[in-house]
């Protein structure tokens, strides 16, 4: 039996695509878009449009805190499985976001989030959320994931199941 | 439809008086968005994010989206502030910090926020959320939120 080639990149977005977006009901009420992917290198670039029913402060037009975390916490959880060999299924255990300036009325919300360690049950993640420049950020974010949780992964629920393995219980929490 | 800072600051000291908060969570346009509305329930000011299908972040067990109980637990941690604080101003948050305890299924998730300290510049506030059972916290937060101009010349 050969060694199947890896998924092309481009072939990677396609599909977390698909799944971050049609297979979370959230991620498509918020317009939530996966811009990119680093497959194996464990990050991954998430699009919030804006959009006057996502406003916080009806006098200024402020995007409100939640929306931003939703944006960052599907971010975190989309690098996590960037860096997972197989699709598992991973729950937010927690996540801390410093608020460090307004967003801009008007404009989009970009998330750029980072693995920056996994280990057999935790998945470490760091993440930027800004405009058009990662170094004038609007908000920094450090999150954890538990790694193989009960239900079944984004990615298996958008491509046939590759391993009956998720199944197993785990501690729920915010799920991705 | 659009809500002044001054019609927000009236509304705010309207519902501080007769417990009833839909007129604060009505104008704020992310709240109406989630479903997400407070009020007085058992002596206590709680917020309320009742289930619907588009807050749902994993179809197969289903629970709700992680962002959704982080914007539930800031919202009544704001709310907690705008009640206890003598004056009107907007809180401003510095940071959030939630802690998931277990998944949230498809029924309507409660929150109740309890401030910590409330100081000159800033306050400290901790704020819970369950589902049918109150002693079984779903999520939990700790955030910081910058109150200026509280009791100082504008």
């Amino acid at each position: 039996m050969s060694t199947p080639t890896p998924p092309s990149k481009s072939q990677v977005l396609a599909v977390m695509t698909h799944a971050f977006r049609d297979g979370v009901p959230h991620n498509a009420a918020l317009g939530l878009e996966l811009v990119d992917v680093g497959p194996g290198e464990g990050h991954a670039t998430m699009r919030l449009p804006y959009a006057e029913a996502l406003v916080g402060d009806p006098a200024t037009g402020v995007l409100h805190g939640g929306a931003i975390s939703s944006l960052i916490d599907a971010t975190c959880g989309a690098a996590v499985f960037m860096k997972l060999a197989r699709p598992l299924a991973i729950a937010t255990l927690d996540l801390r976001i410093d608020y460090l300036k307004p967003a801009t009325p008007g404009l989009a919300v970009l998330a750029r989030a980072e693995t920056i360690k996994l280990t057999r049950n935790v998945g470490f993640v760091r993440a930027l959320a800004y405009h058009e420049d990662p170094a004038d950020p609007i908000a920094a974010a450090a999150a954890t994931f538990m790694i193989g949780t009960r239900g079944t992964s984004v990615a298996q629920r958008a491509t046939p199941p590759r391993s009956a393995e998720t199944e197993h219980g785990g501690q729920g929490g915010g799920a991705t | 439809m659009t809500v002044s800072h001054p019609e927000l600051v009236a509304r705010v000291e309207q519902a501080r008086r007769d417990g009833d908060w839909s007129p604060v969570t009505g104008a704020l346009p992310y709240a109406r968005f989630l479903g997400l509305d407070a009020g007085l329930y058992e002596g206590e000011l709680r917020t309320r994010l009742r289930f619907s299908p588009p807050l749902v972040g994993n179809t197969s067990i289903p629970a709700l989206h992680g962002g959704t109980l982080a914007a539930l637990l800031e919202c009544a941690a704001i709310f907690q502030l705008l009640a206890e604080m003598e004056t009107v101003v907007l809180p401003k948050t510095i940071n959030v910090t939630v802690d998931y305890m277990r998944s949230g299924r498809a029924v309507d998730t409660w929150a109740k926020a309890t401030v910590a300290r409330l100081g000159r510049r800033v306050a400290s506030v901790h704020a819970v959320a369950w589902q049918e059972d109150r002693r079984v916290e779903v999520a939990s937060a700790t955030g910081h939120f910058l109150v200026l101009g509280r009791g100082e010349e504008p």
